[in-house]
C-alpha cells in the first residue's frame, strides 16, 4: 500500500512491521517524531510493545540491551549528541553481541550548538562494532529497518540505520508499506542464544581476563581478545549475509537488489561519485546531466558503511580515472572518513583512480546540484588530489 | 534465526566454582590450615565447616580434612577470620614462591 508520509514515519512503520516488543527512547531533534509515532502506536494498541520512557539516551540503549538479552526485539532512535551520550552503551551492545536496531537521524554535533543535518554523529561512532547502513529515501528507511532486524538477529551484531535529518526525516514522499504477513514471513521471532531469564540464571559479559581459560565444564572459554576477533570476523561475514537477506526480502516483498550500494550509470564510467545518504539521490540528476553532455560519469550510492565492503569497492572502482567522494563528515586532521576508508580499499588495486574528497553540508550548510556538477567537472582530467586537504563546498556562502 | 554458525557471542558464566577465571593469581596471602587444630580434621567428624560456609568463592571443600582450591582462592582471609579454632593462618605468598618456582631462587 502506498502512503505519503515523512521519513520518520517510514522508520516508525518499519519498526511496527518488525513487531518490536520494547521501545526505549529519549526525544531529540530531528528524531523525535519517530518515537512519538511509536508511542502513539503502543498507546492506541496498534503495536503490542512496552514503551519505556527514560531520562537519557544512555538509559534508552541500556533498556534495549536488557530487553534484547531476554530475547525481546528492541528498538531505539536518536540523533547527534544523544548518540554520543550513548557511546558507552554502543560499545557494550556490540561487545555483548546483541541484536538491536537503532535509527540515527543524522544531525550535526555541538559545540557549537547546531540542530541541522550532517553525518558527523554516526561516522564518529563507526568503530563501536555496530553495523551502519545509510538510507537515501523513505522507502529505503522502511525496508532497511525490517532487513536490519533480520541481519542483526542472524549475525548477533547491532545495526544503525542512518538517515539524514530534515532532508529525509521531515520531508514527505510516497513509499510502499508491505503487508504484515509478508514481513512476518521474512522476519521470524528471535531468540538470543544466552536468553536471560529466571529459569536460566546467567552472568553475561563477565570480567573477561586477557587470556582464555577453562570454564567450569573444563572447556576453553575465550578471553577478551578472542571475543574481539570473533566480532570482527563475523562482521566481515555479514556483508555476504546481508546480500542473501536482501535477496530473501526481494523475493517476499519485491524490492531490493542493491544492499551494499546502488550503482547508477557506473558500467562504462571513467569518473564515479561516491556518497552516503540523501545527497546520492541528488547526485543522480547531476550525473544524468553530465552524461547528456558526453561525460562518462557514474554514481555509487553507498549504503553499507560498516562492515566496509572493501572487495566490492576495489572491484567496482579499480581502473576508473577518478573517484569523487562527497562527505558530510570529517576526521579532523586527516580527511573525510569515508574517503580514507575508500583509499585503503583501493590501495591493493594495480590501476588506482585519483580520489578527490569534497566536504559539504556540515551543520546544515546548504548545497545545490550545481555544487556537485562543478565538483565532478573539476575532477575530470585531474592527475592528483591533495588527500589531507579536501575541498570544502560552500564555505563563506 | 540461524546463529549456530557464530562461534561465540560473549562471556557468559553459570553458577559454579571459579567461573570468573583463575583468580588465585590475585592472592597476596595464602590460607594454610593446621589440621592439628581444625575441628573436623582433629575429631574425624563432619562438624563446623564454617570456612566452607563463609568462603565467598566456594573454594573450601566440605571434607574431613577441608582443602582449599588455590587455583581460585583470592586470599581474602574470611575463612581464617571465621575459624573458631584459629586453625587457619594467612601466610605471605612470597614464602611459597621459591618452592613453586625453584628456577627463580638465588641458588638456582
Amino acid at each position: 500500500m502506498f502512503v505519503f508520509e515523512s521519513g520518520n514515519i517510514a522508520a516508525a512503520t518499519g519498526a511496527k512491521l518488525a513487531r518490536v516488543q520494547v521501545i526505549a527512547a529519549y526525544p531529540i531533534t530531528p528524531q523525535t517524531p519517530l518515537t512519538e509515532k511509536l508511542s502513539e502506536y503502543v498507546d492506541s494498541g496498534v503495536l503490542d510493545a512496552q514503551y519505556v520512557a527514560v531520562e537519557s539516551e544512555h538509559s534508552a540503549l541500556a533498556v534495549c540491551i536488557g530487553a534484547s538479552s531476554t530475547s525481546a526485539r528492541a528498538f531505539t532512535a536518536t540523533s547527534a549528541n544523544g548518540l554520543l551520550y550513548m557511546a558507552e552503551q554502543l560499545h557494550w551492545a556490540a561487545g555483548a553481541r546483541l541484536p538491536l536496531v537503532m535509527c540515527v537521524v543524522n544531525r550535526g554535533i555541538g559545540a557549537p550548538f547546531n540542530i541541522w543535518n550532517d553525518h558527523q554523529d554516526s561516522i564518529s561512532q563507526r568503530d563501536t562494532g555496530w553495523i551502519q547502513i545509510y538510507a537515501k529515501d523513505h522507502q529505503e528507511i522502511l525496508d532497511s529497518v525490517i532487513k536490519a532486524y533480520r541481519l542483526s538477529e542472524e549475525v548477533c551484531i547491532p545495526v544503525m540505520i542512518c538517515y539524514d535529518g530534515y532532508y529525509l526525516s521531515h520531508t514527505y514522499m510516497p513509499y510502499d508499506v508491505p503487508d504484515q504477513s509478508a514481513v512476518d514471513a521474512f522476519l521470524p521471532p528471535y531468540e538470543y542464544r544466552h536468553n536471560l531469564g529466571p529459569k536460566k540464571p546467567t552472568n553475561l559479559n563477565t570480567v573477561t581476563l586477557p587470556g582464555g581459560r577453562p570454564d567450569i565444564h573444563g572447556e576453553f572459554a575465550p578471553g577478551y581478545m578472542e571475543l574481539r576477533e570473533c566480532l570482527h570476523v563475523e562482521m566481515v561475514q555479514a556483508i555476504d549475509i546481508y546480500r542473501r537477506i536482501d535477496g530473501d526480502f526481494a523475493q517476499l516483498i519485491g524490492r531490493g537488489g542493491n544492499p551494499i550500494a546502488e550503482r547508477y550509470l557506473c558500467d562504462d564510467a571513467d569518473y564515479v561519485a561516491v556518497a552516503l545518504g540523501s545527497m546520492a539521490n541528488q547526485i543522480k540528476d547531476v550525473v544524468s546531466r553530465l552524461r547528456e553532455e558526453g561525460l562518462k560519469v557514474g554514481l555509487l550510492a553507498l549504503a553499507l558503511y560498516r562492515p566496509f565492503p572493501n572487495e566490492f569497492l576495489a572491484s567496482e572502482l579499480s581502473g576508473r580515472k577518478g573517484v569523487i567522494v562527497f562527505e558530510k563528515a570529517i576526521s579532523f586532521g586527516h580527511s573525510g572518513a569515508l574517503c580514507s576508508d575508500l583509499q585503503a580499499a583501493l590501495y591493493p588495486c594495480t590501476s588506482r583512480p585519483v580520489v578527490s574528497n569534497y566536504i559539504l553540508g556540515l551543520g546544515g550548510r546548504s548545497y545545490q546540484s550545481s555544487d556537485f556538477y562543478n565538483a565532478i567537472r573539476d575532477c575530470v582530467g585531474r592527475g592528483s588530489a591533495d588527500f589531507q586537504n579536501p575541498a570544502w563546498i560552500g564555505l563563506g556562502r | 534465526m540461524t546463529t549456530e554458525n557464530l562461534r561465540v557471542l560473549t562471556s557468559a558464566s553459570y553458577a559454579g566454582p571459579g567461573d570468573a577465571g583463575r583468580t588465585g593469581s590475585w592472592r597476596v596471602l595464602r590460607p594454610v590450615i593446621d589440621y592439628a587444630k581444625c575441628a573436623p580434621a582433629k575429631t574425624g567428624k563432619p562438624a563446623c565447616f564454617l570456612c566452607w560456609l563463609y568462603c565467598p568463592d566456594s573454594v573450601v571443600s566440605k571434607t574431613l580434612e577441608p582443602t582449599i582450591d588455590l587455583e581460585y582462592c583470592k586470599g581474602c582471609g574470611i575463612c581464617a577470620e571465621e575459624c573458631p579454632s584459629k586453625a587457619i593462618a594467612m601466610v605471605e605468598e612470597s614464602n611459597f614462591t621459591e618452592m613453586e618456582f625453584p628456577s627463580l631462587t638465588r641458588e638456582g
